[in-house]
């Protein structure tokens, strides 16, 4: 009953953190209001009982990510947002197209999952489970998505590094 | 198991009893550091507020709840009174997992010194530790003044990069001992090696290396000398908490000092054994005594931190940066590598 509860309350918090990152025009409120995502996120996994996936989702997201992200706004002192009236093609297409995607989505969990749904506290949490199943039944999936980082990382690099001046005289 | 009414009432008076001793050695720390860093100067430290200026935390307590709270008009209000909460609930908050000593029987029930073992005890302390560091950025972003921001910048730059090397060399300690709970962590290095040499982590294979690496990153996870850039005060007046005065300015300055404490416990539980010690006497002294060991060793790591703030000067920023990632962080994967395939060979 205490689950249920603190998962709904936690679940509106959640939601009304992602309404109120679009509706915020400074970006470190938006920012602020991400991580209130983040961790409301991680408590909604810790009441399914993945505790590992809650710490993990809180060090990673709440606590290396986001404060990347709110490090570069610093940085970059972004100013306010300016306002616009929206488009008109965004709102008559965007409202359909969000109730389409939406039912979609309630559909595929539906079918493929009928009304049995994961209990509160069912799922994994232990370490020694997520460890197993990441570096035994899914070790192919797991060191390729490492790859994938790491070329990231290397894309990232490449892009930010300037490159070098052919002509030093005239560059500067 | 403990019925739900005394399991309450015990937990109430565990999270009172325990805020009121982590503020009190706060306040002590404050008081231990300055007379410390004031003998090593030649100078007397606090002398004139009762015998050996032992009330000086008190004085310095009430001063700061009688200052005027000034908020200065440029900043951005909401997180500037956000930032100094954000940053001592925090640290405040880590505290709860740490295990004091042993168990102690109470009218009948065993009650642990410990307000809750948690199997993600040691990720609960880093998470909470990560969150922390929004109190300094903000900080320095919502004060709207160069050397605020320059400092908050710092910091989160520097907390972020310090704290990969922190958890790797923490890695290391839970190959070790194969658990997430402190108080697992703690009961693995019970006992000896060879009969006399303690069986604590850092004298397991290379953990020492560990040490170090934990050392280093705890120091600069803290804002501490030598790494304490972000409030830089030849370069940036007093950096993050500039603009700050009275109750917000004394809430940064218990956050560091709690996070100091944490951080001493932490190396005390995962590296020193913990409350593990010699046990001998009556059963109360073997009640006790745990939790002495425990204390002694949290205090010769608050020492240390001190002994160093007296005597190493602070880095170039260039060089925090090129230390944290060209130096610990490779040392760190290798004692990882190293650990790793010792246990696995051992095993």
């Amino acid at each position: 009953m205490l689950h249920l509860v603190l998962f709904l309350v936690f679940g509106a918090i959640c939601v009304a953190g992602a309404i109120n990152l679009l509706v915020q025009s400074h970006p470190i409120s938006s920012a602020l209001s991400l991580v209130v995502v983040m961790a409301s996120l991680a408590v909604e996994y810790l009441l399914l009982g993945a505790e590992f996936v809650a710490a993990v989702q809180v060090i990673v997201y709440a606590g290396a990510v986001m404060v990347l992200f709110v490090f570069v706004i610093m940085l970059l002192n972004a100013g306010v947002e300016e306002r616009t009236k929206g488009s008109r093609v965004a709102l008559i297409l965007g409202i359909p197209g969000v109730l389409a995607g939406g039912l979609l989505v309630a559909w595929v969990l539906i079918e493929r999952t009928g009304t049995a749904t994961v209990g509160l506290g069912a799922l994994p949490g232990f370490p020694k489970t997520i460890g197993n199943l990441l570096f035994h039944d899914f070790l192919l999936p797991f060191e390729v998505t490492s790859v994938l980082v790491l070329i990231a990382i290397m894309g990232a690099v490449v892009l930010a590094s300037r490159p070098e001046p052919k002509n030093p005289e005239k560059e500067s | 198991m403990l019925s739900l009414p005394i399991f309450l009432v015990a937990s109430v008076v565990k999270i009172v009893l325990v805020i009121f001793i982590l503020l009190t050695a706060v306040a002590y720390t404050v008081w231990l550091e300055r007379k410390v860093v004031g003998h090593m100067q030649n100078r007397w430290g606090p002398s004139r507020v009762g015998p050996f200026g032992l009330l000086q935390p008190l004085a310095d307590g009430v001063k700061f709840l009688l200052k005027e709270d000034l908020t200065p008009p440029h900043v951005y209000r909401p997180l500037f009174i956000a930032a100094p909460m954000i940053a001592v609930i925090c640290a405040l908050t880590s505290i709860s997992v740490i295990p004091f000593g042993t168990a102690i029987p109470v009218a009948g029930h065993i009650i642990p010194l410990q307000i809750t073992d948690l199997n993600i005890g040691l990720l609960v302390i880093l998470g909470v530790t990560s969150i922390g560091v929004y109190g300094v950025a903000l900080a320095g972003w919502s004060s709207n003044s160069k050397y605020s921001l320059l400092g908050g910048l710092r910091a989160s730059a520097q907390m972020v990069s310090y704290e990969i090397c922190l958890g790797l060399s923490l890695v290391g300690v839970l190959i070790v001992s194969g658990s997430f709970s402190l108080q697992q962590i703690v009961e693995s290095q019970r006992g000896y090696f060879w009969g006399f040499i303690p069986k604590w982590n850092i004298f397991y294979g290379c953990q020492f290396v560990a040490f170090f690496i934990y050392l280093m990153a705890a120091y600069a996870e803290t804002n501490r000398i030598p790494f304490d850039l972000p409030e830089a005060e030849t370069e940036l007046v007093a950096g993050y908490h500039t603009e700050y005065s009275a109750m917000k300015f004394a809430m940064f300055f218990m956050a560091e000092y709690a996070n100091m404490i944490t951080v001493a416990c932490l190396a005390t539980i995962l590296f020193l054994g913990g409350g593990n010690g010699p046990l001998f006497g009556p059963p109360l002294l073997r009640l006790i005594l745990p939790t002495f060991y425990f204390v002694a060793k949290v205090f010769v790591f608050l020492f240390t931190y001190i002994w160093v703030r007296g005597t190493l000067p602070r880095f170039r920023y260039d060089q925090l940066m090129a230390f944290g990632w060209k130096f610990l962080f490779p040392l760190a994967i290798a004692n990882l590598v190293v650990t790793a395939l010792v246990v696995a060979y051992r095993s």
